[in-house]
Order: structure tokens, then sequence, then C-alpha cells
């Protein structure tokens, strides 16, 4: 039964389902109420109060966002009162930020900056409390920046952290003019249980958390005439960078982005589908290893389920929060770790080139893979494997800066070798590629055939759902293969690290009889990474879904291990996969961070 | 004027007391009566909630009588934090068991099984002997068969925690932070569960309608005020303490009573009160009426400054408000460096008026009582006594 509650919103009558806010419902009427607290992934919180309205008969205005219609309301958005407390509110806001615009990370993509320019804050009335205030900046952290002084406690980073993270590494600190925002102890964020995801930063409305970013270092090997500069990008970044640079949602702008790099000055553009395509190789063959020594060996020392590693924020988050479960994580590196080793040993190689001068660039849609880069053990070439981890937003800003009209460029393509892409690596950038990638090419190994799905989509593994789970039962197997006979394989596919912890909660019980997990940090996956255009939502990330599935259905090849330059790397310096090199270049190990 | 005007009573702390010889007959009268005749009863008394903002205690009972969850619960509200306030101390030292009775009558009313007393965490000291006066008063409903358990719990130190829903918040373990309302506590309180929450002085009342009839507890007060009610008296008077008086008295006769003879202004309310000059003692009526109060009475002589007294009740906001809503949280720092700028010279009279635009605004759009009221005492202080604002 639904219930249907009737209003009138500035002379218009609607009629919406109960549980509406004010605020959803103006919306519907396209009647524009200004919000900052507010967000669509996260929770009501109403506590900025600029999205206040003036409800007929109320003694005060209502919070639009926080309260739900009820019949026979009658609202009016745009009073005098209405309008005259939004401003004092804008105008407090402006009186505890340090609003230096023109010298801001955030200048031009701010929420609070778009809101005092349409409410025309131009008069000084209120007194400057920043001379007052001891606000700090932490700027420890690889990946994120923190700078007290911009934030505006909206508490969506506080939210964000606890709802869709269940990392709770910020929370509210002190009450009164002391509040703020804080990680435990206030130590600097790069010292707490911070996973890097960068999920906080993607939802910040001003300038308070940003990535750190490493702009004018890319810049400067870019013109140092005696580095050779690789860049590879991530599969999630080509379906979202177009939000940036005036492209609608949802177009994939693959191409465009590889005559950018060029144009840019890189001296080579390369892929990071290729070691997405490596990744399946390695992992693939590491758990039906590890499947092989538990049927057939019937070694219990096994850590089954085995879950994937190429999300660096579910890394930190398991290091600190599941370290007894560590033995469970694949080995491999992520595929940015990958290629950078790589870079720096095998593509040195076959180029001629003194891998240190060598500079490797990432662009990623991620965050926490800019603390990856950084971690010590990440240095297998002998050298520091990747230089620089640029996010998608970075990537754009570099665009605009070199004055390239983004729409106009041509499609290229990347350059070869470790340029090749396959559409199993393509979907690794929404959550269930991982899976599916895998999938297609294990059930090709075991049994010789084509994975039984129609277009080879697997569908039960894609999808928005938080915890997905999908069950595969192995038949006609190869003869090396046939202790799999009949074995079915059960999956679980989990994105943002709330919905990780509910899947890990279960096999840390022993509850969970999976044999492979995909973790993916951020909420909807890569796709949703901590690095990508700001602003972020549900609707925006469904059409980067739709996207990364297009292209991989459009793709010639779509099975990882028939890359090319998969089957060649193999055969001229890895060898197999598992092997000695791979070992050394392609695999890591874990650090416990709970016990320390 | 003489003191006579004055109608000292004897409601909360004295006539009878509702337990006799380790019983409560009120409690087994009520317990055999209609819970509908009861919330009817406190509805007709005109009982308004003594925690503030003067609520119909009635209606509030009806609204959680009629959810149809299961699992419900009553508060008892004991963290007396506004300032010169300590008349639930008075209330709890000496009648404890005209509250627990309140909230046992609540109890019935609105079938809950289960009460908290959020008791002020300074008044720890009291714990043995409240539990000591609960145990017999669980022990004897125990013998009347009638299910209901109180437990009391300490609050955590924090003004804002008197707040109903940021108490709540507090109770579940969270940070004491006001909750959004809609939904009010009688539909989502405690544990998101229908509950009334009352003060501890509402729930004496209640007891106390029940033994005198409402017939009898009508016969106290005015229309809009009835009953008696406890006040907390401080400041410049050679009379401080906690006095028992009939609702709708005029400030003159309160002053006349109370006063040192050079008053200039009484705070009604506390912090979040309103302050009355000496030129309207003679028609400010204290009631709902007029200048209600949770019970506070501060009197100030010639000899204060109002401007300290702004200066200090704004202090206390900025330190006390919890500091997640902007008009709150911000406004008070700029309330008190705003009349320092003034004082000081380096913003002329007029700012005066911006700033009470601000508070104007600030009373619409907070998202709690706490940032609501800061209106009250800076509008009644600074335009009452502008030049003390500005020499
Ligand atoms: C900041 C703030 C502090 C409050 N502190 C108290 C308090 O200490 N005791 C109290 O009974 N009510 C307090 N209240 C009022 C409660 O929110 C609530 O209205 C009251 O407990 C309801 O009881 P009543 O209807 O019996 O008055 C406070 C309100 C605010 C906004
Ligand atoms: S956070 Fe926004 S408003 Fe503040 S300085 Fe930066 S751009 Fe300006
Ligand atoms: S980066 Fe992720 S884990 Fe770290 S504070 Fe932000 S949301 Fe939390
Ligand atoms: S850091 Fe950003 S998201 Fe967090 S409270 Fe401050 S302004 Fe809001
Ligand atoms: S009005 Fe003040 S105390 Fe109330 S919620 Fe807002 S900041 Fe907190
Ligand atoms: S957007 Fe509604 S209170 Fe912040």
């Amino acid at each position: 039964m639904e219930t249907k509650i009737n209003l009138e919103i500035d002379g218009i009558n609607i009629s919406v389902e109960k549980g509406t806010t004010i605020l959803e419902a103006a919306r519907r009427l396209n009647i524009k109420i200004p919000t900052l607290c507010h967000h669509p992934d996260l929770c009501v919180a109403g506590n900025c109060r600029v999205c206040v309205v003036e409800q007929e008969g109320a003694r005060t205005l209502q919070a639009s966002c926080a309260t739900p219609v009820s019949e026979g309301m009658v609202i009016f958005t745009n009073t005098l009162k209405v309008r005259t407390a939004r401003k004092h509110i804008i105008e407090l806001l402006l009186s505890e930020h340090n609003s230096e615009c023109t010298k801001c990370y955030k200048n031009g993509n701010c929420e609070l900056q778009s809101l005092a320019a349409d409410y025309k804050i131009t008069n000084d009335s209120l007194i400057d409390l920043v001379p007052f205030k001891n606000y700090t900046i932490d700027n420890f952290s690889p990946s994120i920046i923190k700078d007290d002084s911009k934030c505006i406690r909206c508490q969506r980073c506080v939210r964000t952290c606890e709802q869709l993270q269940s990392v709770s590494a910020l929370s509210v600190a002190y009450k009164g003019e002391h509040m703020k925002i804080s990680t435990f102890l206030e130590k600097p964020m790069f010292e707490v249980v911070c996973t890097n995801c960068g999920q906080c930063v993607n939802r910040c409305p001003v300038g308070a958390l940003v990535e750190r970013n490493y702009i004018d270092e890319v810049w400067n090997a870019i013109y140092d005439k005696n580095k050779h500069v690789v860049v590879q990008t991530a599969p999630a970044v080509r379906i979202a960078l177009g939000e940036d640079l005036g492209i609608e949602n949802g177009e994939i702008v693959t191409g465009k982005m590889v005559a950018a790099l060029r144009k840019l000055g890189f001296d080579s553009v390369l892929d990071t589908d290729f070691t997405a395509d490596l990744t399946i190789m390695e992992e693939g063959t590491e758990l039906l290893t590890m499947l092989k020594k538990a049927i057939v060996d019937k070694d219990s020392s096994v850590a089954l389920p085995m879950a994937t590693s190429c999300s660096p924020g579910w890394i930190k988050f398991i290091e600190h929060q599941y370290p007894q479960l560590l033995p469970n994580l694949s080995t491999c590196k992520s595929p940015q770790q990958m290629f950078g080793a790589l870079a720096k040993t095998y593509y040195a190689e076959k180029r001629n080139l003194n891998p240190a001068d060598i500079i490797s660039v990432s662009i990623m849609p991620c965050t926490a893979k800019k603390y990856e880069a950084d971690r010590p053990e990440m240095r297998s070439s002998g050298y520091k494997d990747v230089d620089y981890v640029l996010t998608t937003r970075e990537l754009a800003v570099m665009i605009k800066q070199a004055g390239l009209d983004f729409k106009s460029l041509p499609e290229e393509k990347c350059d070869s070798i470790m340029g090749q892409s396959t559409g199993a690596a393509v979907i690794f950038g929404a959550s269930g590629g991982v899976m599916e990638a895998a999938l297609r090419t294990a059930y090709e190994i075991i049994t010789g055939k084509e994975i039984p799905f129609e277009n080879l989509n697997i569908t039960p593994v894609r999808g928005m759902q938080g915890v997905k789970e999908a069950s595969l039962k192995i038949m006609d197997t190869l003869p090396e293969w046939n202790f799999l006979e009949g074995v079915t394989l059960n999956t679980a596919v989990a994105h943002g690290l709330a919905n990780a912890k509910t899947v890990m909660d279960s096999v840390a019980e022993g509850k969970a009889n999976y044999h492979f997990i995909e973790i993916m940090a951020c909420p909807d996956g890569c796709l949703g990474g901590g690095g990508q255009p700001i602003p972020t939502c549900r609707e925006i990330r469904v059409k980067r879904n739709e996207a990364i599935y297009r292209e991989d259905a459009g793709m010639a090849l779509r099975k990882s291990h028939e890359n090319p330059e998969v089957i060649q790397i193999y055969q001229e310096f890895l060898e197999k996969p598992l092997g000695h090199k791979s070992h050394e270049l392609l695999h890591t190990k874990y650090t416990d961070r709970k016990s320390k | 004027m003489n003191s006579n005007n004055l109608k000292k009573t004897d409601v909360i702390f004295g006539i009878w007391p509702c337990m006799e010889d380790n019983k409560y007959p009120i409690l087994e009268a009520v317990i055999n009566r209609n819970p509908d005749d009861i919330i009817k009863d406190i509805i007709n008394s005109g009982l308004k909630g003594r925690g503030g903002a003067g609520f119909p205690t009635g209606l509030k009972w009806k609204f959680a009588a009629s959810q149809t969850e299961s699992e419900k619960y009553i508060i008892c509200n004991a963290d007396e934090g506004e300032p010169g306030t300590f008349k639930d101390r008075e209330i709890l030292l000496k009648v404890p068991e005209k509250i627990f009775a309140g909230m046992a009558i609540c109890s019935h009313c609105i079938k809950a099984k289960k009460g908290f007393v959020y008791l002020r965490g300074e008044y720890k000291f009291m714990l043995p002997q409240l539990n000591k006066v609960l145990e017999s008063f669980h022990e004897s409903i125990r013998k009347t068969g009638y299910d209901f358990e109180i437990k009391i719990l300490l609050g955590s130190g924090a003004y804002v925690c008197g707040e109903e829903t940021s108490l709540m918040e507090s109770m579940e373990g969270k940070r004491g932070e006001p909750r959004n309302k809609p939904p009010f506590p009688v539909v989502e309180g405690f544990n998101n569960k229908p509950t009334v929450i009352n003060n501890v002085e509402t729930f004496v009342n209640v007891a106390m309608i029940q033994k005198l009839g409402v017939a009898e507890f009508v016969k106290l007060g005015t229309d809009d005020s009835r009953g008696s009610k406890v006040f907390s008296v401080s400041g410049d008077t050679p009379k401080p303490g906690v006095f028992e008086l009939e609702l709708g008295m005029k400030l003159s006769d309160f002053v006349a009573e109370y006063g040192d003879g050079d008053t200039k202004a009484v705070q009604v309310g506390g912090a979040s009160g309103f302050c009355v000059p000496r030129k309207r003692f003679e028609d400010t009526i204290i009631g709902f009426e007029g200048v209600p109060t949770g019970g506070s009475m501060m009197l100030f002589n010639s000899t204060r400054s109002m401007y300290n007294v702004l200066s200090n009740y704004l202090d206390f906001f900025a330190e006390e408000s919890c500091g997640q809503c902007t008009p709150c949280r911000v406004g008070c720092q700029q309330l008190i460096q705003g009349i320092k700028a003034v004082k000081k010279g380096s913003k002329n009279e007029d700012y005066l008026d911006s700033l009470l635009k601000l508070t104007e605004s600030m009373k619409i759009t907070a998202k709690c009582g706490l940032g609501q009221s800061v209106a009250n005492s800076f509008y009644s202080i600074v335009t009452n006594f502008k030049e003390e604002m500005i020499y």
C-alpha cells in the first residue's frame, strides 16, 4: 500500500510518496533549493541549514533536506525570510572559512564558492573569525590533504567514512566553536586507519579534503629532456574523464584521452589494461593452484577463499581490520604496480632505455594508488616502480592547462608494447569486473571452452548491488584439471568497504563457503573511485558502469589470455604465470597493521 | 506592593507523600484505571512541561499512547544544565518517590515497560540514595504485579545533552548531537522507539494531579499556566534558594519578595531565557502567557554590567553548542566578537542592529532549542541595555 501525500510548494500542488523530503519534492518540480551537507549517497544530516524553507504556520524555517512532507503542507522556498536566513548562513560559513578562492585547489569546483556566487555575497558585514582559530593543515599523507581552515563541518566525510566505508577514520571532535573533524587522537591521516580511498575527498563540498596533486612534478618530468616519461591509464579513467572536460557523463573518451596524453608530451602512452590482463593470468593461476592444493593435496593450510588484491584501499583496510586474513589475499600487485615494475625492466630492455631515465606516471581513478606507489616494497625494478600517480581529476587539470580542446581531439591508439587492451581488462573498472575477467579465462583454461554465458556476459556479478554472489558448476574439464570436475565454484563480489566488511566478517567467522572473492574499496568499484570527477552519485556511476560494459562488448578481444602482448611477454620475459620473474616483479607481501 | 501577592505553595515538596509504609497507594489506584482516562486528566489539568519548552504533557502522552509499537520508553530528564537552575536537584533530593510514581503512571498510560532517569553527571553523589528509593519502589510495584522498571543513567556533562534528542543519542552511546525533528521522540525516540521524555518536575506534577484530583490542581495558577512551579532564585538576592510558587505571578511581586531593593533586571529562564528590565516588572507575568521559565530566576542589581552578563551567556552558548549546525556554531562566535567590537569601538553601534538581525535568523534556522534561544537573551539585553553595550 503506497500512501501519497499532497502538499503545495511555491503555489504548485504536488503529490508524492510518504517519506519524501521537501527537498526531493521541490526537485521534482524543478525548484532548486541550495544544499551543502546533503549528499545523495549519504544519510541525512541537516546540519548546514542552507536548505531552509518556510512552512506556513511553522514558527521556525524547516531544513528541507531533513524534513519529510506531510499532508496539506504549504511550503515557500523563496520568501524574504528564507532569503535573509540563507544569506546569513552562507555569510556565517564564509566568516569561519579561509576564503582564499584564488589560491585554492578547489577553485572552480566548490559548492561553497558557487553558493556565494549565486547569492552574491559581496559585503563584509560579519567579522572574520579565521584569525581567532588555530587551523592546521595535515599534508603528511601521500594521498590526501586535509585543510581544516576550509572545512565547513558538513560531516559528509564523516558519514562517508563511517557509512560507506566502515572505517571511521574521521569523526567529529570537540563541541561548540571548537568543533572540528578529526582523526583518532588528532593524528595525521597517514598514521591512522584511513585507507586513502578518497571517498571523503569525492564528497567534500569544499577544499578541506583534496588529493595530494603531483601535477607540477609530472609537468617537470615531461619538460625534462633527459627523461623518458611513460604513462599508463587505468580502465576506469576513460569512462569518466570526459565529465571534467565538458563531455556528457557516460561517454567513453579512450581515443581522445590517448591523443591528449600524447599532446601533453608523454613519451609513450601505454595502458594499465595490459597489466590488468596480466593480473588475470597471475591471479587466475594462483587461484587454480590453491584449489588444486586444497582439493588434490588436501592441504588444510591453504587459505580459501582467495581475495583479489588490486584495490590498494582494500589492502590497507584488510591490513588494519583483518590481519588474520592476510594469507587469503592474492599476492598479485595491483595492475598499476605490475605495470610500474615492468616499465623499468621489460619495457626498458625492449626499448633500450636506462631504467634510471624512465619516469613512470599512472593516471588512476584512485587516491589510494598514490599511497600504494609510495609503499617501500614497490621498488622491485630497483627503482620506484611508479613515480607519480595522478587522478582522473588531475589529468583533466593538465589537459586544461595545456589549452587542449578535448572535445575536438582525434581518437588515437595507445603505443605498443604494454599498450594492448581487452574487454576483460576494461571491465576491471566496474565492480564484478575482475571476477568476470577471471572467470572468462579460468573457465577456458580448465575446460578448453568458452564460459557458458551469452556473449561472455557474466551478468550475475554485474550491477550495483553491494554484495553479489555467483556460483558456477565446472563440467567437462580438460584431463589435467579433472580434479575440478563437478566442483561448484562459489564467488562473492563486494564494493565499498562497508560491504567488504559484511563479506569479510562472514569469512572471519567461518560462515562463508566462497572460493574466490573480489573486493573493491570504492562504492561501485573503480568507476566510483576517490580520484574520479566530482560530483559523484549513483546516477552518475550507473552511466559510467554502462559505458564500461559497452566498451567491453565492442572490443574484438574480450579475454585476458588472448591479449597478444600478454602472450608475448610470457614468451619473451616472464616465461609463465607464477614463474620466477613474476614472483620477483608482479607479486608482493602485506603488513599486519593492527598489532602495530 | 507586598509579598502577600505571591502565593507560595507546597504541592511538589509537601502535601502528601506518595509513598506510605514503602507502598505507593496512588499507583495501585492508577493501575486499575483506564489509561485514556488518566491521559484525559492530564490534558484537563492543563499541565505543561516544566523543562522549558512548555509542551502540554497530556498531549505528548496521547501521541505516545497512540503509537502501535510494542516497545516504548519513558525518560525522566534530570540533566538540569541551564545556568541558574538547581530546582530539579532539590526535587531529586527531597521527593524522588514522586518522580518514580509519575513515571510509572506514564508507563501505564502509554504502555511502556522501561524507564530511565538521565541524571546530570554532577549529581552522581545522589546515586546511592536514589537507588535505595528506587529499590523499594521496584519492590512495591512488583507486589502489585505491575511490570515496570526504572534505571538511572549518568549524563555526559554537556548542556546540550539536556535537549531531548541529544540526550537519547547520548543514551545510545553516540555523540550528543540533537537529531532532526520530525520524527519526534513520541514516534521515534530512544532506540528509535516511541518515547515520552519529561522533566523531573513534570513527573512529580503528574503524580500530584492523580493524588489531588484535577479539580484541585486547576485551582492553582492561571488559564495558560496551571499549577505551581519550583523556582531557582539566584543572583543579587538576600534569599537565594529553591521556592515553590503558584504560576502566573507578576514579576514585580516576585522582585518585591526576592529582590535586594536595587534590582535592575531579572533573567527569567536562565541563559536561554529573557532578561526583563525594571520598567517591565509590573506588566510581566511569569508563566506561559508572559515570560515562561524552566525555573531559573536570576536577579541583577545596579552594580551589574549587563554587557558582562550577556558576554558570559554568549561564551556559555559558544562553548556548549554541539557545533553541528551553522547558525548556532558560527552565530554564537559572531555575537561574541560583535559585541566586543562595538564595545571597543571598532564597529559602530549600528552593528548591534546587524547582530539583532542575525539572531533572528539563528532563531528560525538553528537545529535545536539551544541555537534557537540564543536570540532571547541577546535581544532582551541588547535592546533594553543598549547604552551598556556601547559605553
Ligand atoms: C539545550 C537544551 C537543554 C535542555 N536541557 C534540559 C534539561 O536539563 N532538563 C529538562 O528537563 N529539559 C531540558 N531541555 C528541554 C528538553 O529538550 C525537553 O523539551 C524536555 O525534557 C521535555 O520535558 P517537559 O515537556 O516535561 O518539559 C533542554 C532543551 C534544550 C534545547
Ligand atoms: S574551499 Fe571553496 S570557498 Fe573555500 S577557498 Fe576554496 S574555493 Fe574558495
Ligand atoms: S580516505 Fe577513505 S578511509 Fe580515509 S578518511 Fe577518507 S573515506 Fe575514510
Ligand atoms: S572536511 Fe569537507 S566533507 Fe568533511 S566536514 Fe569538512 S567540509 Fe565537510
Ligand atoms: S542549535 Fe546548536 S546545539 Fe542545537 S544542533 Fe545546532 S549547533 Fe547543536
Ligand atoms: S542541506 Fe539541508 S541542512 Fe544542509
